[in-house]
């Protein structure tokens, strides 16, 4: 096989040749959009739901789903800020380091009754997320910490951005790649990120070829749970404002990005390239329906649909090259 | 002789309720291909396990290069260089060749990082040490079978391999892939590496082993040079007797009109205008190699495959559009693969067995448990299934019977035409015999008529009356049971390649 002809069976290369229609056509409608001004700003759109997509994408690489990462986020960020608050601290590592921690604790219990009593990752993610956010509404509050009572030294991290030819870009999204291509080295260049692979493509192999598949479950929902946390005051630092109720739904948003990106939902297939599209395309479909002034309810069916023809698309997929 | 690669003495496994291993003596020496013959149970399974590390055992010693070791566990069975293949191969089908092959290596020297440079150099070597050109950039999951099989073979040579251990490796494969199988065991037998073959096909144990030991009930029944061996006698240890080789008497006549009549069936490009005729009370046989079409004929017959052609049931003409309208007419199929598509594993016998004449345990539109029992129990005792009850699991069978349930659930629907495709695969001798004789009384008495697909030579000879060879489509040839013999189908058979 060529390797052109190997680039072209790659699904990274149809997102991106569907990226790119999309895009001119959407230029052709509007010809506002290739402005830096808009580009710079879908850019900064892809930040968060990027770096959740990225949890999601090992997680699914891994045969499982995570359906409690917008729960965990903003318990991360709630906590984080309100600690921040009550401290009277003013700085930004410690913040971020913290939010990654209540994450990554969160990811680890996910992890424990995954892997102790083999429940079904859906099951547990879902009973988790309802359990972490219903404890955060009530045991620590309700209220949303505005812009006035925001930490002033996240609000300045947030908005910190890189002039480039009198356009502001958002400095967030070199987090965003830094962090995406840590976990590309990590994928592809680890044997632990090998070990997900192989044991979402069949974990009794795995564990016969000798892969510890417990350190493995542990790895990827802590993993999961830690970029969450991380990302969910990432979040609270680029709008300005910690809600308590933030983050509902995005669980589909996040979920559709990377099944466009041509994750398996069966597991064992998926890469941080394609997962990085698979986001791109979702934030410029939202983007370009705010902008057509498409009601926000419409919003929701059209993400629906990507979601189901994206997913039939890959199980489709999955099933021709295994027969 | 040479000392023992790895030697078991008196070794005695308890499992609750039964011994499945009896103070066994094994042996097996460096570079010999040996078959560990035995039915279902008869604890093969359970020895291959204990000399791969997996299953402690009760009593006796267990002894690598004459040492006696204490704790044999899957890690001392690696180091001592005893790799297994296990049938469903423990390949990852969505990562590359190269990968799958390199795994095992890059894990036991503990690294951290990966090297893709030295992956594939480590795919490729182990591929040439079996002088196979397979893509390395392949994904394993769009591999052939037998080449996946390859590749678990090349994967488990990467390490200091001298026993390989292989489990039914012939079963997913076509002649020619056995043939190339064999000439890659007697390779890496050339290398100085023993290979422990467990298998049911007698013809291929005689083959490629030179000793075979057969089991029976825990017990090592016979041992020997494979010279000393024909069919006959390992059937014989198998089972503890002789199994019956008579052979389908039809005495029908084949003047009078036939039950099952089909004028010019195609079905796309892989049935071209097959004539056929079927008897009342004949069993015909039909093989042919794999992508001959003998599936997709018997699929055409049971409305699962568009046609055109005439079919006639008893002079009737039949427009086979679905299966509902094949079960309507008097036909049953029983497929090849009973596990995807012929039973439910988790259901009870009972409702197995009912599933396709629910009609007939029905009152008004409700189920009548009362009737469906006695249609059950009646099936269970006609078929001779071997359960305490008919509230067990299919899932819990063995094979056999799992085998039975559904050819006696397809017996329910009073069928006139049964189409069994490869009815004993997987099989044991045993209860291969049995389910042998059933479908011959059930011909002879009934009027049935019966399409036996089947790669099991033996089979077609002794249960058919005519044996039909399928090639590319067509009916090839068209061979008297009674006047063939079978290696002249095996020599036609291998001439259609």
């Amino acid at each position: 096989m060529t390797a052109v002809s190997k680039l072209l069976r790659r699904s990274e290369t149809a997102v991106l040749a569907i990226l790119i229609v999309v895009m001119l056509v959407i230029g052709v409608i509007n010809p506002a959009f290739w402005q830096a001004d808009n580009l710079f700003n879908l850019l900064r759109a892809n930040v968060v739901i990027g770096i959740m997509a990225l949890s999601v994408l090992t997680v699914m690489i891994s045969g499982g789903i995570d359906v409690s990462f917008p729960a965990f986020a903003v318990a991360a960020m709630y906590l984080t800020v309100i600690a921040m608050n009550a401290a009277g601290y003013q700085g930004v590592v410690l913040p971020f380091i913290g939010a990654t921690l209540i994450g990554l604790l969160c990811g680890l219990a996910n992890a424990f009754f995954i892997h102790t009593f083999r429940m079904i990752p859906l099951i547990v993610t879902l009973g988790s997320a309802s359990v972490v956010r219903g404890l955060l509404l009530g045991l620590v509050g309700t209220s949303i910490i505005n812009i006035d009572r925001m930490p002033p030294s996240l609000i300045a991290f947030g908005s910190s951005t890189v002039d480039i030819g009198g356009s502001k870009l958002s400095l967030m999204i070199f987090i965003y790649l830094g962090i995406a291509v840590l976990m590309w080295l990590f994928l592809t260049r680890t044997m632990a990120g090998r070990a997900v692979f192989a044991y979402g493509d069949d974990a009794e192999s795995a564990k016969r070829v000798g892969f510890n598949t417990r350190r493995t479950v542990y790895l990827v929902y802590g993993l999961a749970g830690a970029l969450a946390g991380f990302a969910g005051l990432l979040h609270s630092s680029m709008i300005w404002l910690a809600n308590p109720r933030d983050f509902v739904g995005y669980e589909l948003d996040v979920i559709a990005a990377v099944v466009l990106g041509g994750a398996s939902i069966f597991g064992g297939r998926g890469s941080v390239f394609g997962t990085i599209l698979g986001v791109f395309m979702l934030t410029l479909i939202k983007n370009s329906l705010i902008i057509m002034r498409i009601d926000n309810t419409w919003q929701g069916v059209v993400v629906g649909c990507v979601i189901v023809i994206a997913t039939a698309l890959t199980a489709w997929r999955d099933r021709k090259a295994l027969v | 002789m040479a000392e023992p690669l790895i030697e078991l003495r008196a070794v005695t496994k308890r499992f609750p309720g039964m011994k499945a291993l009896d103070g066994v003596d094994f042996q097996i020496f460096p570079a010999e291909i040996v078959c560990l013959a035995g039915e279902n149970g008869s604890g093969k399974s359970t020895l291959i396990k204990i000399v791969s590390g997996v299953y402690d055992f009760d009593e006796g010693e267990l002894l690598v290069d004459g040492k006696p070791v204490a704790d044999f566990g899957p890690r001392a069975a690696i180091a001592a260089g005893i790799q297994v293949i296990y049938q469903d191969f423990s390949l990852f089908p969505s990562l590359t060749v190269a990968e799958n092959l390199a795994l095992n290596r890059l894990l036991s020297e503990g690294r951290t990082f990966v090297d893709p440079k030295r992956r594939r150099q480590l795919g490729a070597e182990a591929l040439a040490r079996l002088d196979v050109a397979i893509d390395l950039d392949a994904t394993v999951g769009t591999l052939s079978t037998a080449d996946r099989q390859i590749v678990a073979i090349a994967r488990a040579l990467m390490s200091d391999t001298r026993l390989l251990i292989m489990d039914e490796p012939t079963t997913a494969l076509t002649g020619r892939e056995v043939d190339r199988l064999f000439a890659i065991v007697r390779e890496i037998q050339a290398k100085g590496i023993a290979v422990l073959f467990v298998s049911h096909k007698m013809r291929e144990m005689l083959e490629i082993s030179e000793r075979i030991t057969v089991f029976r009930n825990g017990r090592k029944v016979e041992e020997g040079p494979t010279g000393e061996f024909n069919e006959a006698r390992i059937t014989r240890a198998m089972t503890g007797h002789d199994i019956g080789h008579e052979r389908h008497v039809w005495a029908g006549d084949d003047t009078e009109a036939p039950r099952l009549s089909v004028r010019g069936l195609s079905a796309g490009e892989t049935v071209r205008g097959v004539d056929l005729d079927l008897h009342k009370g004949e069993i015909v046989g039909l093989s042919g190699l794999l992508g001959s079409g003998r599936t997709e004929l018997a699929m055409a017959l049971f409305g699962m495959e568009p046609h055109t052609g005439e079919i006639r049931l008893d002079g009737t003409p039949l427009r086979l559009a679905s299966v509902q309208d094949a079960v309507a007419a008097g036909i049953a199929y029983v497929p090849e693969d009973r596990l995807s598509e012929g039973l439910f594993m988790r259901q009870p016998i009972a409702r197995n067995v009912i599933a396709s004449a629910i009609g007939r345990a029905t009152r008004g539109p409700f189920l009548d448990g009362d009737r469906l029992n006695a249609l059950a129990e009646q099936t269970v005792s006609d078929m001779r299934i071997a359960t305490p009850d008919i509230d067990k699991h299919a899932g819990q069978l063995s094979g056999g019977n799992q085998q039975r349930v559904v050819i006696g659930r397809w017996l329910l629907t009073n069928p006139k035409v049964l189409i069994l495709n490869g009815p004993t695969v997987g099989v044991d001798v045993g209860s291969k015999a049995e389910i042998h004789r059933r479908i011959r009384e059930l011909a002879a008495s009934t009027g049935l008529a019966v399409l036996m697909i089947s790669d099991d030579v033996p089979e077609l000879i002794q249960n058919c009356n005519r044996i039909l060879l399928m090639h590319r489509g067509e009916i090839v040839d068209r061979l008297d049971a009674r006047s063939v013999e079978e290696d002249d189908i095996h020599g036609r058979l291998k001439g259609l390649r």
